[in-house]
């Protein structure tokens, strides 16, 4: 009983609607789960099948097949049948294999793997780029491109609701044309050994309607409104743009321009409150182990905090 | 001519040689299915639109496996020795070395489909 439970609670935690090759938001995802759910019943009736032929052999009288009648169903059941579905599955299974076409018109978005991070870009046509981190956005029913590549080590990109995995080698750069068809909030993970941190190195994935991600992309633009203050006095003092942008820029670190308007801190990792955000700010590496960001173990908590406050809110 | 063509399948009597025939046909269909599509990727930059250069590769190497299959076919229905089956014998070798080329050559057959397979439905470089 005990047991039992242990068992389906594990089971149970693989069930989520955001982070889910079988709760699928687009296309490829969606044939992939229309092919597994197949393959899974086939191959139920193909064992229950078998296991059949089984009792009925056992049970069978002496004698009732005789040796050319056995090697014939050995040469139906062992050879011909399972060739002629396997050529079907793989004549069913090919189309899906092909990418989606790809057109030049259709909003690029470029994203660099770094430990243990997203640099994302988006690049519609004919606008200057957009950059964010941490975080995709894309229009739902419209064909996107994921343009991946990395800087350090090899990374992989999967949003599992939405397509397969797609590795990010540095020095190349793979494309990953994808559709979604239902807008919502996912999350995408990296998928391939990238260091210590491999594990905590996710992302949003926000999918929204057309018009609204069209509205988003155009307010995105807008420089945010910053006040003045100690926090702002403190980002600077500290040190922390040398790294990370406040205006759209390319940093080092992860941009914060929008930092207010994620949902999450440390890519995918943590609620981006201000206390876990003064946590980060100084010990990131407790939460997130290998990062290249240094500690800032010597400033006060007040400060840290006063950083965190003003990040949120004028982040937006 | 008949008589002639069966005279020629009967003295080709089938070898370890004439077995590995399908699997290399196979393997060298395999490797040819690679090359070609990343060659014509490569320096095209796109997948070819009709590849005739692969169609007729695919059909010779069917036509291969077909042949040593029926070869092998005929020779596996030479009559065994009587028994008792107490050694190997050069009858027996024979029928066991044309029983496994058949076989071999239905894997091959269905092989090179299966590589064959992915150019008519994919047709893509990425």
């Amino acid at each position: 009983m005990r047991k039992s439970i242990i068992v389906g609670a594990l089971l149970l935690a693989g069930c989520n609607s955001h982070q889910s090759a079988l709760a699928p938001f687009g296309l490829e995802a969606r044939s992939t789960l229309t092919m597994t759910t197949v393959l899974v019943i086939g191959a139920v009736v193909i064992a229950l099948g078998v296991a059949l032929v089984f009792v009925l052999a056992v049970r069978a009288p002496e004698g009732r097949l005789d040796h050319a009648g056995g090697m014939r169903m050995v040469l139906w059941l062992g050879a011909i049948v399972p060739t002629v579905v396997l050529t079907a599955l793989l004549v069913w299974a090919l189309p899906a294999m092909r990418p989606l076409p790809d057109a030049v018109q259709n909003l690029r978005v470029h994203v660099e793997g770094e430990q243990f991070w997203w640099r994302v870009r988006y690049k519609p046509q004919g606008q200057p780029p957009l950059i964010s981190a941490n975080e995709v956005r894309i229009p739902v029913g419209r064909t996107v491109v994921f343009e991946l590549t990395a800087t350090d080590v090899i990374h992989s990109f999967w949003i599992p609701g939405l397509a397969g995995k797609m590795d990010m080698i540095p020095g190349r750069t793979n494309r990953l044309v994808v559709k979604a068809d239902k807008a919502g909030t996912y999350r995408g993970i990296c998928a391939e050994f990238c260091g210590l941190s491999h594990a905590l190195m996710a992302f949003d994935v926000i999918a929204m309607e057309p018009a609204a991600f069209d509205a988003w992309l155009a307010a995105s633009r807008e420089p945010p409104m910053r006040t003045e203050g100690r926090g702002a006095a403190l980002f600077e003092a500290s040190g922390c743009n040398a790294c990370h942008s406040l205006n759209g820029g390319e940093g080092i670190g992860p941009d914060l321009t929008r930092f207010g308007e994620r949902r999450t801190l440390g890519a995918g990792i943590l609620p981006p409150t201000v206390a876990n955000t003064a946590a980060f700010i100084r010990d990131p590496h407790k939460s997130k182990p290998g990062a290249r960001m240094p500690a800032y173990a010597a400033m006060p908590e007040a400060d840290a905090l006063a950083i965190a406050r003003w990040l949120k809110e004028h982040g937006r | 001519m008949m008589g002639e063509r069966r005279k020629w399948h009967e003295r080709l009597k089938v070898t370890l040689w004439t077995l590995i025939v399908p699997p290399t046909v196979w393997a060298g269909h395999f490797l040819f299915s690679y090359l070609w599509a990343a060659i014509s990727c490569a320096k095209d930059g796109r997948f070819a639109k009709f590849p005739m250069l692969f169609t007729v590769g695919t059909v010779i190497a069917l036509g291969l496996i077909v042949l040593s299959g029926w070869v092998a076919w005929k020779q596996q229905r030479t009559v065994g020795d009587p028994p008792p089956h107490e050694q190997g014998t050069e009858v027996d070798r024979l029928r066991f070395l044309a029983k496994s080329t058949l076989l071999l050559a239905g894997l091959s057959f269905v092989s090179v489909l299966f590589s064959a397979l992915p150019v008519v439905f994919i047709g893509d470089c990425r």
